[in-house]
């Protein structure tokens, strides 16, 4: 078998270069605080807590193959049991944000279960239909979540009698959320579970030829997207210290798949940039012209002719591409 | 010793009826072929005994045990190691992870890591590659050596030496003689006749989802008529 050449790139290919650039990211985002405006520390804040949301969508859009048009329903509950529980039940702040996290990976199993069963246009339409379902209980559940107006209250934590309220600390606790989720998730990608999703993403039918209930992994995944959707939620409420229907709304769900999209579904990383390149767009097109969504729309159609992988996956492809010609 | 065995099998796609009563059986050691022209029912058997199909009447049994509405990942598990004729590599795992993540199930039996090394020691060599890197060749030891990651009882292969090169094919073959005299029981579909002569004990040809010819490999080899009519030759 000589037909392939034997200095085909390995995936592995991890060099010094990839550690300096994840030095070099870590610690720009250390310092932000210290040298950037309240301002530009909150939209990094909001990025972060988008990028939470993005990545988790990402572990079923790109790695288990389950296109989810409705994952700001779990953002929402995520959001609105957190700050629900505080306020009106009385729970701390940590135990109302793991409670919204634990209350959105169980709307994601309830969902979840229903979902899986089917594939292609349905489970799209499907999850868009829970979701819308969940928008509308936000909405009219007016005792409750306060309707179309929202509600609010959350407040901001402190660690070990430290006081997370500026935004400097603040942005802290939400980078190190930001990280860990990170990490977990790209653990959990390398490991046996996450063969087992990309398997199921390949050829699925293949998956159950070895031996795999491939519905029940399906269903773990979308669990596990769900629970860290919810977390970002919680984070968000915490954030914004305010919810309202729209955060769960299918345009909501809609900005997350651009955002997973734009910056490269199947690279973990490239969603989270993708969110980035999103929050700052809006914000940026936004205060010149009522129309950034256009622009936006320009811009990810653009992205989908030309820059299949997204942004990120195009330029992991060229530096790959350019590693191996020499 | 038998291990499978289909009687009086039917299926259909939709409405349209595509089996019609096939029966034969597979014993411990025994390589069985499935021959015919394209569109015969050879694919479509090897789907239904699988669970991918639902059968219509008929029964298929596995060591007495009954398969009907039994699901693919069930008849995996009981130890059937399917081989399909698309290879079905996973592009972006590497080619140990393709492995790794058969051998969840069925671990602790006569196939490891190490021992697939043994009889494919080019995929030793291939391991951190990806997938999709692989040669024709590659993909093919590949998807047979995932299969026996289940520690199967039974092969089931689909065409395992299309579009191969007949120095890889004569490869495959010597590797699935070897499997046979381990006592694997192993069900064959090939269009490619000498692969099917140098290789099986009983030959079954198909034709419009009916076995037409039952016979040894010097009984077709004999038979001008089956072989002008049945088979593209």
């Amino acid at each position: 078998m000589t037909e392939t050449a034997l200095a085909l790139p390995k995936r592995s290919a991890s060099s010094l270069p990839w550690v300096v650039v994840v030095l070099a990211v870590l610690a720009a985002l250390a310092a932000l605080p210290l040298v950037g405006s309240s301002y530009a520390i909150n939209l990094v804040i909001e990025v972060l807590i988008f990028a939470i949301f993005a990545m988790s969508l990402d572990l079923l859009l790109g790695y288990t193959g389950l296109i989810s048009f409705g994952h700001a329903a779990f953002f929402g509950v995520g959001a609105y049991a957190a700050i629900i529980l505080a306020t009106q039940l009385g729970l701390g702040i940590w135990a109302s944000l793991a409670a919204g996290v634990g209350l959105a990976a169980a709307a994601a199993a309830v969902i979840g279960y229903c979902c899986v069963r089917l594939g292609g246009v349905s489970f799209i339409m499907l999850t868009l239909a829970f979701s819308q379902l969940l928008f509308a209980v936000a909405l009219k559940w007016r005792a409750v979540t306060g309707g179309s107006d929202g509600t609010g209250g959350l407040g901001r934590p402190s660690v070990l009698g430290w006081s997370l309220t500026d935004p400097a600390s603040f942005y802290y606790l939400i980078l190190a959320f930001f990280v860990v989720s990170y990490v977990v998730l790209r653990r959990l990608i390398a490991a046996p579970l996450g063969h087992v999703f990309v398997g199921i993403r390949e050829n699925e039918a293949r998956m159950q030829a070895i031996g795999y209930r491939t519905r029940r992994f399906k269903l773990l995944a979308f669990v596990i997207a769900g629970a860290f959707a919810g977390l970002s939620g919680g984070l968000y409420a915490m954030f914004n210290g305010f919810i309202s229907p729209e955060s769960m709304y299918w345009t909501a769900s809609g900005d997350v798949l651009i955002m997973v999209i734009l910056g490269g579904a199947g690279t973990l990383t490239g969603p989270a940039i993708g969110a980035a390149i999103f929050l700052l767009m809006k914000n940026f097109v936004s205060t010149r012209t009522d129309h950034w969504m256009l622009i936006i729309g320009i811009v990810f159609i653009c992205c989908v002719m030309f820059f299949r992988q997204g942004v990120y996956g195009t330029a992991c492809s060229l530096l790959q591409r350019r590693r191996t010609k020499r | 010793m038998t291990v499978l065995e289909l009687d009086n099998v039917n299926a259909f796609y939709g409405e349209s009826h595509v089996l019609h009563g096939v029966s034969f059986a597979v014993a411990r050691g025994e390589v069985v072929c499935l021959l015919g022209r394209n569109g015969a029912g050879k694919t479509t058997t090897l789907l239904t005994i699988m669970g991918y199909l639902r059968p219509g009447p008929g029964r298929i049994s596995y060591g007495g045990r009954d398969l009907a509405g039994m699901p693919p990942y069930a008849v995996a598990r009981l130890g059937f190691g399917f081989v399909p004729q698309e290879r079905g590599i996973f592009p972006s795992l590497t080619v140990r992870e393709n492995l790794t993540v058969a051998a969840r199930r069925g671990a602790g039996g006569r196939w490891t890591l190490a021992e697939i090394h043994r009889l494919f020691p080019r995929l030793q060599e291939r391991e951190a590659n990806l997938g999709f890197q692989l040669s024709g060749g590659e993909q093919q030891m590949l998807s047979i050596a995932r299969a026996l990651m289940l520690n199967p009882t039974l092969l089931l292969l689909d065409e395992p030496s299309e579009g191969l090169a007949p120095m890889i094919v004569d490869e495959i073959i010597a590797i699935l003689r070897h499997l046979r005299q381990e006592g694997l029981a192993i069900l064959l579909v090939e269009q490619n006749m000498h692969t099917a002569l140098d290789l099986a004990d009983r030959h079954h040809v198909l034709s419009k989802g009916e076995i037409c010819f039952v016979g040894s490999s010097a009984e077709l080899e004999g038979n001008e008529d089956v072989k002008k009519l049945y088979l593209a030759v």
